[in-house]
């Protein structure tokens, strides 16, 4: 990965090399937290955060861990990373905590951030890798923040807790779509978030495992 | 009995783990092209977490947890926040300690399940279990039954996905949606099938 600007390790996770719709990384913890936007943000600079931080330590102490143990020093640094976010929101977001419940917790099992540390940290400088720490959570905010927004806006009605289409069960007009409060719908968008950025991109498109052959009309004489 | 059967049909189908609370997705969709290494996944999903939750639980209730510490003179302390790196400390130990003694005295297991066990610490079904173990104040007994449950159902989900991709392969999927995008929605339809269980209780 050697020669790359800063621009492009900044801004390639976004769209080009993102990483829950190409790597399929960090889808884990991602989906649960996206039905209102205020969690989903919280979520999301916690996660930039301890993605960047995590990098950036990782890579200051490259040289110095044996491989045989990588992982496990990486873990702990990761570990020690959520916990400090996990109480500095019990400190001063007490509420929007309590609704994250596990989820800060996850954070550390989310592969973002594992296999950036592997994969990029591990082989390049400090500075270069804080910038792609904050890349690919940019890059996994972007894609849960579009999550959310649907999910918000037509699930109950509002952005942000702020009522846009008013609900009929308040006296508005707008019947809300339950399904968009469930677990599968957050399935169906980003399916369809991911399709939406393959044709817009695309040479993202997999292979097919099976080419169905052509149909050949024989002559019946 | 009665409390720990509704428990672990709780556990297994109404919170499911993959598709009621999305844990373990990487691994989830990564894995499931083949029902052979989905159901060998699944296995190895089930043995560490009825194991590992567990094994977390004590440590929670006899030193992490506030007061706990009273058999050492500490009646006072309160370590639970060195919750997070404790439990992925003892998992990724109890996953590592496994490899070792599988492959000494269970040679055809080691081989069966060898690949996916490393995979299996970073899986974040695993460490979710421990953490629900945690938010919902289950006693030792309760945690044996929810592990093996969490673990069975996110099995359960594995086996049945890669059943569905199996075949699906088959299908003419338009360009954008092939791989990836046709399974979040295949999924999509699984969670809400999963979801008509809600609302049962024994």
């Amino acid at each position: 990965m050697a020669g790359q600007t800063a621009k492009q390790v900044l801004f390639e996770p976004i769209f080009s090399n993102n990483p829950i719709a190409l790597q399929i990384l960090g889808i884990c913890s991602a989906l649960a937290v996206t039905a209102s936007l205020n969690v989903t943000i919280v979520m999301c600079i916690s996660v930039i955060a301890v993605t960047a931080c995590s990098n950036f330590a990782v890579s200051l102490i490259r040289n110095q861990i044996p491989g045989s143990i990588r992982i496990i020093a990486q873990m702990t640094i990761i570990a020690s990373l959520v916990i400090v976010v996990d109480q500095l929101l019990k400190a001063y977001a007490y509420e929007i905590s309590k609704q994250l419940s596990v989820f800060v917790g996850l954070i550390i099992t989310n592969c973002i951030v594992m296999g950036r540390a592997e994969g990029f940290a591990m082989q390049n400088t400090p500075g270069m890798s804080f910038l792609d720490g904050i890349g690919n959570g940019l890059g996994y905010s972007v894609l849960l923040l579009f999550v959310g927004f649907w999910r918000e806006l037509f699930g109950s009605g509002s952005l942000f807790g702020v009522t846009i289409l008013s609900p009929v069960n308040e006296g508005g007009w707008y019947v809300t779509n339950g399904l968009l409060l469930l677990p599968p719908s957050a399935f169906f968008i980003i399916g369809l978030a991911i399709w939406a950025l393959r044709t817009w991109k695309p040479e993202q498109v997999e292979e097919p495992d099976y080419k169905m052959s052509a149909h050949k009309v024989k002559e019946a004489f | 009995m009665e409390h720990y059967l509704s428990l672990l049909v709780k556990a297994v189908f109404i919170e499911n783990m993959a598709l009621a609370f999305f844990l373990g997705m990487c691994t989830f969709i990564a894995i499931s092209k083949k029902v052979e290494a989905a159901i060998g996944l699944g296995i190895a999903v089930v043995v560490v977490l009825t194991i590992t939750v567990p094994v977390n639980n004590l440590i929670y209730n006899n030193v992490l947890r506030e007061g706990a510490l009273g058999w050492a003179g500490m009646p006072n302390t309160d370590l639970s926040f060195l919750g997070l790196i404790t439990y992925i400390g003892v998992i990724a130990a109890i996953v590592q300690i496994m490899e070792m003694v599988l492959d000494k005295y269970i040679p055809a297991l080691y081989s069966a399940l060898g690949v996916f066990l490393p995979l299996i610490t970073v899986n974040c079904a695993i460490m979710g279990a421990a953490l629900f173990m945690v938010e919902r104040d289950y006693n030792f007994g309760e945690s044996v039954v929810y592990g093996f449950g969490a673990g069975l159902g996110w099995a359960l989900a594995i086996v049945a996905l890669a059943g569905i991709r199996e075949k699906l392969k088959y299908s003419d999927v338009p360009p954008g949606l092939r791989g990836l995008g046709i399974t979040f929605i295949t999924v999509g339809l699984m969670s809400m099938g999963f979801m008509s269980f809600s609302g049962i209780s024994l």
